[in-house]
C-alpha cells in the first residue's frame, strides 16, 4: 500500500478537530446558561437542540441543504454578500459534524451543570466571586468529567459522521473525502484492500482518542484533588 | 396498574395497526416482484392497468437498487419476478441459477442526458459543448460504484473530456442524490438517466448522450426459478414488453 492517498486522515482529524472545539464552546455555553434556569419554552428548545440525534442523517443533511444551498437562505446570504458557496467545501463538513455532535455535548454538559450542588456557588458568591471567576474556578471544574465525556463523544461522532456530510459537503476526491466517505465508496467498489486499510486507521484512530482521553482526565483529576487535600 | 394499561393500549393499537395491512380477499393471485428503485413510478403505474384487465392478480413490489435486490434473493427473500437495472446483477442470479433462463428478456433501456436547473441559463446543446472554465459544479455518479457514474464516465473517456472536467465533479452515491445536488441549484450541471430527469419539474434536459459513447443502459427482467406464481409472473413480464406496456415505460422517460 505505498500509493495510498492520506487526504481521508487529514481531512477527518481536521474536520473532527474544529467541530468539537466549536460544539465544546457552544454546548457548554448553553447548557451552562439553561442549567438552573426555568422558563416558558425552554423544553422546545431543548428538544430542538436533541433533534439530530434522533433524526437520520439523510434529513440532517436535507435540511441543512435547505439552509445552506446556493438558494437556500443561508446559503443565499453567504453568496450575495460574499460570493462564498459552502456547500461542497470542507467547511460544510465541519458544519455537518456540528450539528450531529452538539446534542452530545450538550446533554452531557447539562447533566453536569445540574448535578453541581449549589450551595459551593453560593459560598463563592458570598466571598464576592465574580460570575466568571466562579465559573471558571468552581463551575467548570466541577462539571468537567461529564463535559469531558460529551467532548469524547462529540469527537467520535465527528470523525465518523457520513449521511449529512455526503449531502451538504458532496464526495469530492482529495477535497471533501472523510475517512467515512472513503471507506463507503471503497466497499461499494468492491476495493476491499483499501476499505480494510482505512477502517483499521479509523479504529485506531477512535481507540486511541479513548485511551489518551482517559488518560489525561485520570491525571488531572488526580492533581485537582490533591491540590484540595493540600489545602 | 398504570403500565398494564398502557401495555394494552399498545397492544390494541398494535393489533388495530396490523389488521389494516391485511390483503385484499377478493384477489387470489399475488405475484412478488423485485424491482430496481428507478421503476418505481413507472411501474406503479403499470400495475393499475395491469390489475384493471386482470382483476383477480395482485402484484406487489419490493423496490431498491438491483444490487441489493440481488443479495436479497441470493438468501431466499421470496419473489417471483426480479426487474433489475443492470445486466450485472442479472448475470450474479442467473450464475447462481435463481432465475428461470429462458424468460430472461431485456424489457426496456434508459438514456444519459445532461441536466440543469430550470432557471439556468446555460446553453449548451450537447455533451461537446461543456466548457470546463465556464462551470462550477458537477454532478455525476461515483464511477466505481454507482452504474450511472460508470456510464458517464464511459462518455466523457470517449469524448477525451473526464480529466479536463474531474476537478469540477461532485460525486453521488447514487443517482438520486445526483439529481438533488441538481434540483437545488448546489451543482450547474448532472448527468442522469432520461427516466430520472423526467419525474422531475427542477431540471431541464440541455443534451442526450448518443448511445454509442457508453455501454447499453438495459434493463433485463427474469421470473424467478422457484416463484410460487410463476405464470402470473411471466404474464407480468409479457405485459411489460407488450405495446401497452412499452408506451407507459415511454411516458417515464424510458426508451
Amino acid at each position: 500500500m505505498s500509493g495510498v492517498d492520506y487526504s481521508p486522515l487529514v481531512l477527518s482529524l481536521k474536520v473532527a478537530l474544529i467541530s468539537t472545539s466549536i460544539v465544546f464552546v457552544l454546548g457548554v455555553f448553553f447548557a451552562h446558561q439553561f442549567a438552573r434556569k426555568d422558563f416558558f419554552g425552554k423544553s422546545v428548545i431543548e428538544s430542538f437542540f436533541m433533534l439530530p440525534l434522533v433524526l437520520p442523517p439523510t434529513v440532517v443533511g436535507f435540511g441543512l441543504l435547505i439552509l445552506f444551498g446556493k438558494k437556500g437562505w443561508i446559503g443565499k446570504l453567504l453568496l450575495e454578500w460574499f460570493d462564498y458557496q459552502i456547500v461542497f467545501t470542507w467547511i460544510a463538513a465541519v458544519i455537518a459534524a456540528v450539528v450531529v455532535s452538539f446534542p452530545l455535548m450538550y446533554q452531557s454538559a447539562s447533566a453536569a451543570f445540574e448535578s453541581l450542588d449549589e450551595k459551593l456557588e453560593n459560598a463563592a458568591r458570598t466571598m464576592g466571586a465574580s460570575e466568571w471567576r466562579l465559573f471558571r474556578t468552581i463551575t467548570f471544574p466541577l462539571a468537567w468529567p461529564g463535559v469531558l465525556a460529551g467532548l469524547v463523544l462529540s469527537f467520535a461522532r465527528g470523525l465518523g459522521e457520513f449521511g449529512a456530510t455526503l449531502m451538504l459537503a458532496g464526495y469530492i476526491p482529495g477535497k471533501t473525502d472523510t475517512i467515512p466517505m472513503a471507506i463507503y465508496f471503497a466497499v461499494e467498489s468492491g476495493q476491499m484492500e483499501k476499505a480494510t486499510f482505512w477502517v483499521i486507521i479509523i479504529v485506531a484512530l477512535g481507540f486511541s482518542t479513548i485511551m489518551w482521553l482517559n488518560w489525561w482526565s485520570k491525571r488531572n483529576m488526580r492533581r485537582f484533588t490533591n491540590e484540595k487535600r493540600n489545602r | 396498574m398504570k403500565s398494564i394499561s398502557q401495555f394494552f393500549f399498545f397492544a390494541v393499537i398494535l393489533i388495530f395497526v396490523t389488521g389494516c395491512t391485511s390483503k385484499d380477499e377478493t384477489k387470489d393471485v399475488e405475484i412478488m416482484v423485485s424491482a430496481a428503485a428507478s421503476l418505481t413510478d413507472a411501474l406503479n403505474n403499470l400495475k393499475n392497468v395491469y390489475e384493471e384487465n386482470n382483476e383477480n392478480v395482485l402484484v406487489t413490489f419490493n423496490f431498491g437498487s438491483s444490487g441489493k435486490l440481488a443479495t436479497q434473493l441470493e438468501q431466499g427473500a421470496p419473489s417471483d419476478l426480479f426487474l433489475s437495472a443492470s445486466v450485472k446483477d442479472m448475470d450474479k442470479v442467473t450464475s447462481l441459477g435463481l432465475i428461470n433462463e429462458a424468460s430472461k428478456v431485456n424489457f426496456t433501456r434508459n438514456a444519459l442526458v445532461l441536466i440543469t436547473h430550470t432557471d439556468s441559463d446555460l446553453q449548451m446543446t450537447s455533451f461537446e459543448d461543456i466548457d470546463p472554465d465556464n462551470i462550477g459544479h458537477f454532478a455525476v455518479g461515483e464511477p466505481e460504484s454507482v452504474p450511472v457514474g460508470r456510464y458517464t464516465k464511459d462518455v466523457f473517456d470517449h469524448l477525451g473530456m473526464w480529466n479536463a472536467l474531474k476537478s469540477h465533479m461532485v460525486m453521488g452515491s447514487d443517482v438520486r442524490q445526483v439529481l438533488t445536488h441538481v434540483e437545488m441549484g448546489n451543482a450547474d450541471l448532472g448527468v442522469v438517466y432520461s427516466s430520472d430527469a423526467f419525474i422531475s419539474d427542477k431540471v431541464k434536459v440541455l443534451a442526450e448522450a448518443d448511445p454509442a459513447w457508453h455501454a447499453p443502459i438495459v434493463y433485463p427482467g427474469a421470473v424467478i426459478s422457484e416463484a410460487k406464481q410463476p405464470q402470473a409472473a411471466q404474464d407480468f413480464l409479457d405485459f411489460l414488453t407488450s405495446d401497452e406496456g412499452k408506451n407507459v415505460l415511454k411516458e417515464y422517460g424510458f426508451k
